[in-house]
C-alpha cells in the first residue's frame, strides 16, 4: 500500500541533512554505473570476438602440416607433412558431414601488387571455389573463383573492395581490369566484401591450380580448410580424428602423433572463447559488486549515524506507541529508497552511456577492432536492480535493528 | 485504574546488582489526581517509566484499566502506551523538526489515523492548551511553557486512560510552573486519571493525592483532601 505519511517522513528527513544525503547517494550511483559500464564494455569485447567467428562458416576446421615426431612404418621422425591438392579431395571424399573444402596456397615473401602505375602490398590467398562458403565471402560485382578456373589454371582473380578502392580506384568497376602479381597478369573477374574485419576485404583471391602452375612447381597447398555439419563436441573431435587418419594413412604418419598435422576447429575454439568470456563477466561483475559493495557500506555507516542521531527521536516515538517493527521500517525504507533511487540513475547514466556510445560508434561508422557494440543486456539490469534493492534493505536493516532494541528512556536521556 | 501489587525492580550494571523497587504497593482510581514524591534514587522515576510501560519489571502484578501489563511483548506495550497512556515529560520531548501541531497530532500517527483528520484532531487539542496560533511554529521558536503545553496537548490527544508526568515544571519558572499545574487542573476536572511525579511541595500540594517513595518502598500515602478536610 502506497503510504504518502511514510514517504513524507523520508523525504523529510533526506532533506534535513542535504550534503550527507548527497555524498552517500554518489557513493551508490557510482558503484552501479561502474558495474553498469564495466559489463558494457565487457559486451563490446566479447561482441567483437564472435563478430570474428560470425565471419566463418560456424563450423570450420583449419589443417595445416607439421612435423613428424613418432617413427612409423620405418620411417624416421623428423619428416615435414606437406599437403598436396590430393589430399583435400580425400578429405572431402572419406570423412562424413564434410561439407565445403578448399586448400591454400600462399605466395610467401615480400612483393608489390601493380596496377597501370601504381604498387601496392596485399595478402593473395588461392583457393579452391567452395572457398566462398567457408569464409561467407560476399561478391559485390563479377563472380567467385569457379572450377573451370581450377581446370584450365586461367589466370583470373578476385579481389576486396578494399583493393579495389586503394588500387584501381573508389567506385570504379575493376572488371576486366589486369593487375599484376610477382610478374604475372590476372583479369579481375570479382569484387567481394566481407563481413569480417578489415583485413579480410584487403585480400586477393586465385584459382589454386593457377597459383601452384605459375608460382610453383607442384601442387602443394600450405593450408586446408572444411567445413563440417557436425554440431555437438563429441561430434567435432570424431570429424578431427577422421581428418588425422586420413592424412595419416597417405602421409605415412602414426595418428597418434600429435605433431604431424595440426587441426584447428573454430566450434572448439569457441568454446574456449565463451569459457574466456564467461570468466571475463565473471570478473566484471566481481568488482562490479565490490563497488557496489563499498557504497553499500557507505550507507549503512551513514544509517548508522543517522540513527545514532536520531536516538532520541526514536526514543520519543517509541514512547508515543511506534513498535519495534515501525521504527525498523522506517529506516529500511530510508535506506532502500536512498540506494534505490541514486542506483536507478546509476543505472540510467550507465546504460544511457552504454547505448549512446554505441549509437555513436554506428552512426559514424567506427570500427575499432577489438570493441564492437558494446550494450547491457535487461538480465543485467534486473540482477542490478535487485542487488541495489538486497543491498538498501541490508545496509538499513542493521542499524535499524539496532535502533530499536535500544529502550525509550535510554533513547531519550540521549 | 493502576493497581500494582510487590512490584520489585533490579538494575543490574556488571556485578554490581541495585535494587531500585523493592515490592511496590499502588492503586490510582479513575479520575484521580495524584503526585508522586520522593528524593533521588528514591525510585519515583522508575515507578513512572514501569508504570508508563517504559521499562520492565522483574515481578510482581500491573493491572492498568483492568488489563494485565505483565510479560508483554515490544509490540503489544507500544499499543498500551500508544493506547492508554499519554507522556508529559520534563524535557518536553518534542521533536525539533516538526511543528506544533504536527508534534501533536504524531500519536495518531501509529494508530494509522490519516493525515488529514490527524492535523484537524491536533488544532482542536492545540486549540484546548491555547496555542492554535503557533500551529505552524516549531519548538525552537517557542518558550519553555508554550512547549510544555504542546506536550501536553500531545499527551491528551489519544485520549488515553492517565496521563502520567514526570517533573512536569521541573524546567520551568514559577510563574508557568503555575501556569501548567493549572492547565492540568482543568484536565483533572474533565475527569482524567493523572500521575505526576515532582520533588517540588508546591506542585504536590495542589493535587488530591501525595504518595512518597523512599528507598523502594510507598512510606507514606496521603489524601490530602480528608486531610484538609479534618484540618478544618
Amino acid at each position: 500500500m502506497f503510504d504518502l505519511d511514510k514517504w513524507q517522513e523520508i523525504l523529510e528527513s533526506l532533506k534535513r541533512h542535504k550534503l550527507r544525503t548527497m555524498l552517500t547517494a554518489l557513493s551508490v550511483w557510482w558503484g552501479i554505473f561502474m558495474l553498469i559500464i564495466l559489463l558494457g564494455a565487457g559486451a563490446g569485447l566479447e561482441n567483437s570476438a564472435k563478430r570474428d567467428f560470425s565471419d566463418d562458416a560456424e563450423n570450420t576446421f583449419f589443417i595445416y602440416g607439421g612435423v613428424t615426431s613418432k617413427e612409423h612404418n620405418g620411417l624416421k621422425p623428423g619428416r615435414y607433412i606437406q599437403f598436396v591438392n590430393e589430399d583435400r579431395e580425400r578429405i572431402k571424399d572419406h570423412v562424413p558431414t564434410i561439407k565445403y573444402t578448399s586448400g591454400r596456397f600462399h605466395l610467401w615473401g615480400s612483393f608489390v601488387i601493380k596496377y597501370k602505375r601504381k604498387a601496392l602490398s596485399f595478402d593473395v590467398r588461392s583457393i579452391h571455389p567452395e572457398h566462398k562458403y567457408i569464409e561467407g565471402t560476399e561478391i559485390i560485382e563479377g563472380r567467385f573463383i569457379n572450377d573451370l578456373d581450377i581446370q584450365s589454371t586461367r589466370k583470373v582473380c578476385l579481389i576486396g573492395d578494399l583493393v579495389r578502392d586503394e588500387l584501381i580506384g573508389k567506385g570504379v568497376n575493376p572488371l576486366g581490369q589486369y593487375v599484376n602479381i610477382k610478374g604475372v597478369d590476372f583479369m579481375v573477374v570479382g569484387l567481394f566484401t566481407d563481413a569480417g574485419s578489415k583485413y579480410e576485404r584487403r585480400n586477393i583471391y586465385l584459382p589454386v591450380t593457377t597459383a601452384q602452375k605459375v608460382f610453383s612447381t607442384r601442387d602443394n597447398l600450405h593450408q586446408i580448410l572444411a567445413t563440417s555439419s557436425s554440431t555437438t563436441m563429441e561430434e567435432t573431435q570424431r570429424v578431427k580424428a577422421m581428418i588425422k587418419d586420413q592424412l595419416a594413412a597417405s602421409h605415412e604418419f602414426s595418428s597418434d602423433d600429435d605433431q604431424a598435422v595440426y587441426v584447428y576447429n573454430n566450434f572448439e575454439e569457441y568454446q574456449d572463447f565463451q569459457a574466456f568470456f564467461s570468466m571475463l563477466q565473471g570478473f566484471l561483475w566481481f568488482v562490479g559488486i565490490g563497488s557496489i559493495l563499498a557504497g553499500v557500506i557507505g550507507v549503512s555507516n551513514i544509517m548508522l549515524i543517522i540513527v545514532k542521531d536520531r536516538t532520541r527521536e526514536i526514543g520519543i516515538r517509541k514512547a508515543l506507541g511506534a513498535t519495534p517493527r515501525s521504527i525498523i521500517l522506517m529506516i529500511v525504507w530510508e535506506s532502500v529508497f536512498l540506494t534505490g533511487v541514486s542506483g536507478y540513475v546509476g543505472l540510467l547514466t550507465g546504460f544511457g552511456l552504454i547505448e549512446g556510445l554505441s549509437y555513436l560508434m554506428e552512426a559514424n561508422d567506427v570500427d575499432i577492432e577489438f570493441f564492437y557494440n558494446p550494450s547491457v543486456s535487461p538480465t543485467v539490469i534486473f540482477c542490478a536492480l535487485f542487488i541495489l534493492i538486497i543491498s538498501g534493505v541490508l545496509a538499513g536493516y542493521f542499524p535499524a535493528k539496532k535502533a530499536a532494541s535500544i529502550s525509550a528512556v535510554e533513547a531519550m536521556k540521549n | 485504574m493502576i493497581r500494582i501489587n510487590n512490584i520489585r525492580k533490579t538494575y543490574k550494571t556488571g556485578s554490581n546488582e541495585l535494587e531500585v523497587l523493592k515490592g511496590v504497593e499502588l492503586s490510582v482510581n479513575k479520575g484521580e489526581l495524584v503526585s508522586i514524591m520522593g528524593s533521588s534514587g528514591s525510585g519515583k522515576s522508575t515507578l513512572l517509566n514501569v508504570l508508563g510501560l517504559l521499562d520492565e519489571f522483574d515481578s510482581g502484578e500491573y493491572y492498568l484499566n483492568d488489563v494485565s501489563m505483565v510479560g508483554l511483548s515490544e509490540k503489544q506495550a507500544a499499543f498500551y502506551r500508544n493506547q492508554f497512556i499519554g507522556f508529559v515529560f520534563q524535557s518536553f520531548n518534542l521533536l525539533p523538526f516538526k511543528t506544533a501541531v504536527e508534534n501533536v497530532a504524531l500519536p495518531l500517527y501509529y494508530q494509522k489515523v490519516d493525515r488529514k483528520e490527524r492535523l484537524e484532531r491536533a488544532e482542536l487539542f492545540l486549540d484546548k492548551v491555547g496555542l492554535l496560533n503557533w500551529k505552524d511554529h516549531y519548538p525552537n521558536e517557542m518558550s519553555g511553557g508554550q512547549k510544555q503545553r504542546v506536550a501536553i496537548a500531545r499527551a491528551l490527544i489519544t485520549n488515553p486512560k492517565v496521563v502520567l508526568a514526570d517533573e512536569p515544571t521541573g524546567a520551568l519558572d514559577s510563574k508557568t510552573s503555575e501556569e501548567i499545574m493549572n492547565l492540568f487542573k482543568e484536565v483533572h476536572q474533565s475527569g482524567m486519571t493523572m500521575v505526576i511525579v515532582t520533588h517540588e511541595n508546591e506542585i504536590a500540594a495542589q493535587t488530591e493525592r501525595v504518595i512518597r517513595l523512599s528507598d523502594g518502598l510507598v512510606a507514606d500515602d496521603k489524601d490530602i483532601l480528608i486531610e484538609n478536610k479534618v484540618n478544618v
